[in-house]
């Protein structure tokens, strides 16, 4: 659920993510003006949502490509492992961007 | 007396859970309570059992929510402040009150072509495969199914895409795709590929971890993706 | 669509995926970098300008996203009841904006 709420997510986001580097086109100015505007503490807060569910669902798939990939005989508690793993992996993603943000 | 408040699903599709009291008794498994309530208490309840030593697959139910063997599980391991509730598996049409009908689940393994296809007669010699083989060692983590259904009735994507094969005739599937002897490996590895096959498995493994018998069809359709995978970069398939 | 397209979706998606895990690690590793006293915008093209190496991560980062994104979108339609032949041209229209879009912005910082 996780995995596809943030997948869905991401897909949106990212044209408007192209199109502000795109901005360079016309120029550094452009986008120092648009960085400036995204220095609202939303648009900061939002950013850090990004930055999580990135990192997200960048764990949860490496766990799925584990599961899939690997010649697993026995899951037991691999599974439970590779799910905190991801979780923490992401956690600990979102809380350095939060630190250097600050 | 210690009595064990329990609620039993009466009806089809639609109906409702009625309650009954059942005395509490030592070592008591969940199909003893069900059979309890069918011979003292309402003989028209209808459920399904055999052997009752978890040799058959034909008991299993929804207890309190998770599907299981009733007949394998003791009251003291599920029973919730002295209470139960028994309904029959999810994701199959109910007949009566505890009894699914299985048919679409066995067709599905029929369609997954779960038959072994040989070549060699009688009059051939025995086929020798060595036990220490990667295939058969993959035949041996799967080969005990005994199609209870525990492991489809706890899939969600069963649930979402009724015409997914699921996971007891994709394992099946597997066993035989790593049996040396089988020979119609093209057709079978084609009848579980796709969007209602082997590729819908979201991993979440509720299969793996519900198995009475400790199977992981996970790992078996991890296999089916990778050998279809390979199979259609050769142009196989 | 024919199974063997779906087998094939499959494996691009899974293929993407490998290469998006390497690209998404090395871009969080940039974003976490990057932001240390704020972004700016000499900052982030006196990384990217005339950089061949960074132009080459961006534009591989970006096909595999266009691969990857698409695929996985159509999954989710498929399952909430939503199939056929629309949706995949619609999804291929997807692919093409956003590789599109992507390597508009890529070549934008780049050059």
């Amino acid at each position: 659920m996780v995995h596809r709420v943030s997948g869905v997510a991401l897909t949106l986001f990212l044209p408007l993510h192209f199109w502000a580097l795109g901005n360079a086109l016309h120029g550094e100015a452009k986008l120092e003006n648009f960085l400036r505007w995204s220095d609202q503490p939303l648009v900061k807060c939002a950013e850090f949502v990004l930055v999580l569910l990135l990192a997200a669902h960048m764990a949860g798939g490496l766990r799925l490509l584990m599961l899939e990939f690997m010649d697993w005989h026995s899951v037991g508690d691999l599974q439970k492992t590779l799910l905190a793993g991801a979780a923490g992996a992401s956690l600990v993603v979102g809380l350095l961007f939060l630190l250097n943000l600050l | 007396m210690n009595t064990l408040k329990v609620k039993i699903w009466r009806g089809t599709e639609t109906g409702e859970f009625q309650s009954y009291e059942v005395p509490r008794l030592e070592s008591q498994t969940v199909l003893d309570v069900v059979t309890y309530v069918q011979r003292r208490l309402d003989p028209s309840l209808a459920y399904r059992f055999a052997c009752r030593v978890g040799v058959c697959g034909s008991c299993a139910m929804s207890v309190n929510g998770v599907s299981r063997w009733t007949c394998r599980t003791h009251v003291s391991k599920v029973a919730q402040d002295g209470s139960l509730e028994i309904a029959p598996l999810r994701n199959l049409p109910v007949i009566r009150d505890l009894a699914t009908d299985m048919s679409e689940f066995f067709d599905k393994w029929a369609k997954a072509r779960g038959q072994f296809t040989g070549s060699k007669t009688r009059k051939d010699d025995f086929a020798a495969v060595n036990p220490e083989s990667k295939e058969r060692k993959r035949v041996d983590a799967a080969i005990e199914c005994i199609g209870c259904g525990v492991c489809y009735s706890s899939c969600e994507v069963v649930t979402w895409k009724p015409d997914y094969l699921g996971p007891a005739a994709l394992s099946r599937a597997w066993t035989l795709v790593n049996d040396v002897r089988d020979v119609a490996q093209k057709e079978r590895l084609a009848a579980v590929a796709g969007d209602a096959g082997c590729h819908a498995c979201h991993t979440h493994l509720n299969c793996t971890e519900r198995c009475p018998k400790g199977i992981s069809p996970t790992a078996g359709i991890a296999g089916l993706k990778r050998a279809i995978l390979s199979a259609t970069l050769k142009g196989e398939m | 669509m024919n199974t063997r397209s779906q087998v094939l979706l499959w494996g691009a998606q899974r293929i993407s995926a490998m290469l998006l895990a390497v690209c998404v690690i090395v871009h969080l590793i940039t974003i976490i970098y990057a932001v240390r006293n704020g972004l700016s915008a000499s900052e982030i093209l006196g990384r990217t300008r005339g950089s061949v190496a960074w132009g080459g991560f961006y534009a591989l980062f970006v096909m595999a996203v266009a691969v990857h994104a698409p695929i996985g979108v159509r999954n989710i339609c498929a399952e909430f009841g939503w199939r056929g032949r629309g949706v995949d041209v619609l999804m291929f229209v997807l692919a093409l904006t956003l590789a599109m879009w992507g390597l508009r912005a890529v070549w934008a910082v780049v050059s």
